[in-house]
């Protein structure tokens, strides 16, 4: 592999860690407290809203059945609307982020409904109000289960990026298509998969310890 | 039916000047079409042990939790120390709560915090400052016997070692309430006498008053005063509990009573027959003073060879003897059962002729 290669080998693996990393991050921000909202409005829940919850479920599972490939163009207008261009790797950061949301939302859900209920009558009944039972309760009873699933979603957002290569967001997908498929470069095409293996075992390494260090159960 | 216990009072508290720490009229609760509880009055005095036991599904978990707001009634009063909280929003519950200490069947400590930060968290859900909520938490894990598992998390404590840790935690806000759902059901028998005892201890040292809940008869013996006994949601049985061991009047209350009572050996009831036998089988139910006098050896001695002992034995539960014996009288000569009967009833024992034997041996 030349330089020139290698170069343009770095330069893809840090688009797709750029694009992975930051549109993992806005789904976490804003996927977790959906999730919350989710299990909160839930039937039973210490806020139950079946009107609330069943919009937000709505919303969630529209964005989740729409392919992402043509939620990528769909959201170009808003994209160029926030980024100011549909094109490259800030560009594919918005699309990436508003499938991933819902995506993790759903993820983070699964884990805080599996709170023990018997968790949360016991912070009743010591006085807690809401507030307290999502702090001392159903965030660091189910922190293991959000981190495990941020894991998943950021392996997920990996794979997804490749696709954002479509409207020239550059990243190791984008690398593997242009040169090693269009140009038969099997040199390349091996060198981008053997990245993507390590990266992902990395990512899921990282966040198997992280799981291990959080779980007292 | 005479009644054993009222002939006999020695030592049973009294409590009528006492302060009530909770008073229940004509609770109900409805789940659907079923009634959960189904008018349930009772006073629970400061210092005090009720022991409320019951079938699965009798309604004493929601009754305990009415107690603290966790349900609430459909109609009736429930008051707290003497204020009323039905009909309280969650917010105003708050502070009531942390009046009332609860520990659970489950435990339900919290996997994520040490042990010194459950038995803290009361605290710091009332606004007490880290240093001192956690000398609070300390002082408490002294008192449960865990002061070297500060720094523990729950997963690593035995199932004794966890409910230690949920009573430390339910005393930390200095509740004036204890409530116990099912707190020893979880554990072994060991393990169950060592949570009672420390139980009682606390309720003696600091008077805390509690209400516990369960299905063992063995644990409202060995720490209530006094029994509820709750069947489809309503109370069907209430007492000092050495009356109602002595003297259970309910058919589910002797049915929950009979592990914990001699009965009648199997093979004998098999064979009993209610017309006639060689003895007539009886049953002898004593308590407090009666059950302290000489009964057999006077009955020996005014009418010589009038029976013989089958099975039976003197428990002694809050300090008061409750006996329950079974004998066989002869048939030989007609008249002995009804002496022994007038003699034992006398003596302010409750005689119940259970049938007639023959035996063959």
């Amino acid at each position: 592999m030349t330089p020139i290669m290698f170069n343009l080998l770095l330069r893809s693996l840090w688009e797709t860690i750029l694009m992975t990393g930051a549109s993992g991050l806005i789904s976490l921000v804003f996927g977790l407290p959906l999730g919350l909202a989710l299990v909160l409005t839930n039937k039973g829940g210490i806020a139950e809203n079946a009107w609330i919850n069943g919009i937000l479920g709505a919303i969630i599972n529209g964005f989740r059945s729409v392919p992402f490939i043509i939620l990528l163009v769909a959201l170009i207008p808003l994209t160029r609307l926030i980024v100011g261009t549909a094109l490259g790797t800030f560009a594919a950061i918005v699309p990436l982020a508003i499938a991933a949301t819902p995506y993790y939302a759903r993820i983070a859900e699964v884990s805080l409904r599996e709170v023990d209920r018997g968790l949360i009558d016991a912070v009743r009944a010591m006085g807690g109000n809401r507030w307290t039972i999502i702090r001392e309760v159903l965030v660091p009873e189910a922190l293991p289960g959000i981190v495990a699933g941020f894991t998943v979603t950021l392996v997920t957002l990996i794979g997804a990026s490749a696709m954002a290569g479509a409207i020239g967001a550059g990243g190791l997908g984008d690398l593997a298509i242009r040169y090693g498929y269009q140009r038969f470069e099997t040199a390349v095409m091996v060198a981008v998969v053997v990245v993507l293996i390590v990266l992902v075992c990395g990512i899921q390494w990282l966040g198997d310890r992280l799981v291990a260090t959080l779980d007292h159960k | 039916m005479n009644s054993i216990v009222s002939a006999s009072l020695v030592g049973a508290k009294s409590e009528a000047a006492s302060k009530e720490v909770v008073r229940l009229v004509d609770v109900h609760r409805h789940f659907g079409a079923t009634a959960a509880l189904d008018g349930i009055s009772l006073t629970v005095h400061k210092g005090e042990i009720l022991g409320i036991i019951g079938r699965s599904g009798a309604g004493k978990s929601t009754l305990i939790r009415c107690l603290n707001g966790l349900e609430r009634p459909d109609s009736g009063e429930i008051e707290i120390e003497g204020g009323s909280i039905v009909g309280l929003d969650e917010k105003d519950l708050q502070p009531l709560r942390r009046r009332v200490g609860m520990i659970f069947q489950h435990f339900n400590l919290l996997s994520s915090k040490t042990v010194e930060e459950n038995v803290a968290l009361p605290l710091k859900i009332a606004g007490v400052g880290k240093a001192e909520r956690l000398k609070r938490a300390h002082e408490l894990l002294d008192l449960v016997g865990l002061a070297g598992k500060a720094q523990a998390y729950p997963s690593s404590l035995s199932g004794g070692q966890k409910q230690r840790v949920g009573i430390a935690r339910a005393l930390a806000a200095r509740p004036a309430l204890l409530l116990s759902d099912e707190a020893t059901s979880a554990l072994d028998p060991e393990t169950t006498r060592q949570i009672l005892t420390l139980l009682k201890d606390i309720n003696r040292k600091l008077d805390l008053t509690i209400v516990l809940i369960t299905h063992e008869m063995e644990v409202v013996r060995s720490i209530a005063d006094r029994v509820a006994v709750i069947d489809a949601g309503r109370i069907v049985e209430e007492g000092q509990v050495w009356s109602v061991f002595a003297d259970p009047k309910a058919q589910i209350t002797q049915s929950l009573l009979s592990g914990s009572r001699p009965q009648l050996p199997e093979h004998i009831a098999a064979r009993l027959s209610q017309t006639s036998g060689d003895d007539a089988i009886l049953s002898i139910d004593m308590a407090g003073t009666a059950a302290q006098g000489a009964v057999f050896a006077d009955l020996f001695e005014a009418l010589p060879q009038s029976f013989r002992l089958i099975h039976g034995g003197i428990d002694h539960i809050q300090n008061q003897p409750v006996a329950r014996f079974f004998i066989a009288v002869p048939m030989r000569e007609p008249a002995l059962k009804d002496k022994v009967v007038q003699f034992l009833t006398a003596r302010c024992a409750r005689v119940e002729v259970l049938g007639y034997d023959t035996d063959h041996v």
